[in-house]
């Protein structure tokens, strides 16, 4: 055993454990999916429509999309600190990837309240 | 702090191609990657949802869209992306909780990975685009 030191209290636990909350929320939503397309009789606009437009799958669609972007956060951003090493460009990349977020769960919400 | 530093010489391999990349490793680097991509491809991703739910018409667009062999299989492409990085990210959160840590069963689980999210992408594959 290295007789290891670890500094600080919790560095990144918070971000560890949301990446795997997010990551579980998304895998019970794709098996719902799955079943639910398994379940879809003939295909067509009315079909596909009815999926989602019922107030439940509504909700978990919903859930899923800000489990996606908040996934996504942390993990592009674990990414560019990976491969980035350009102190100003990773920052300018990680503001790009959070305004691009930002914009997807406001058009996420349009989509799904029009149905 | 400084005085944790690596002491003992290790053998260093970084010449990349003559290194054989066992399963579980290439499922990992896989599992970067499709995260990746899919990532960027979320605008045009999202934009397929929308047409796809909008109205009859829209659909109609996002049909004939998909109707091209190409986009087809780049979407195949996609989904086998999406399955692989689904199916991996399960095995790691098991792998999280130390359940099948050992050799034999991550070779083994990652086999399953590339087993079970082939079939699932044939699956929808064949449900949501022939
Ligand atoms: C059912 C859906 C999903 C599950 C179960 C899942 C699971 C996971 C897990 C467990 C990790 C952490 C891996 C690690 O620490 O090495 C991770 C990382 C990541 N995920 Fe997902 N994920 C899902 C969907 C997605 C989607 C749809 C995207 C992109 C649009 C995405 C993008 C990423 C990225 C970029 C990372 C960081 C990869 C890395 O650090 O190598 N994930 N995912």
């Amino acid at each position: 055993m290295v007789n290891r030191v670890v500094v600080g209290a919790g560095y990144g636990l918070k971000d560890w454990i949301a990446q795997r909350a997010t990551a579980v929320v998304m895998a019970v939503y794709t098996l719902i999916l799955l079943a639910t397309l398994g379940a879809l009789g003939p295909s067509g606009f009315e079909a596909w429509r009815s999926i989602f437009s019922n107030g439940f799958m509504q909700f978990m669609t919903f859930l899923f999309f800000i489990s996606l972007f908040w996934h996504v956060w942390i993990g592009v951003r674990d990414i560019l600190m990976d491969y980035i090493w350009n102190d100003g460009l990773r920052l300018v990349l990680m503001i790009a990837v959070v305004a691009a977020l930002v914009g997807y769960a406001g058009w996420a919400a349009k989509i799904l309240w029009r149905l | 702090m400084a005085d944790i530093a690596i002491k003992k010489k290790r053998p260093k391999n970084l010449d990349l191609p003559t290194i054989r990349l066992p399963l579980p490793g290439i499922l990992s680097i896989l599992h970067r990657i499709s995260g990746a991509v899919l990532f960027l491809l979320l605008p045009v991703l999202l934009w397929l949802f929308q047409q796809s739910l909008a109205s009859p018409e829209t659909y109609a667009v996002a049909k004939a869209l998909t109707g091209n062999i190409l986009v087809k299989l780049i979407l195949l492409g996609l989904i086998w992306l999406y399955m692989h990085h689904f199916c991996a990210g399960i095995r790691y959160l098991l792998l999280d909780l130390h359940k099948g840590i050992d050799l034999e069963s991550a070779r083994l689980s990652s086999k399953i990975v590339f087993g079970v999210s082939i079939a699932l992408t044939v699956i929808v594959g064949a449900k949501v685009l022939w």
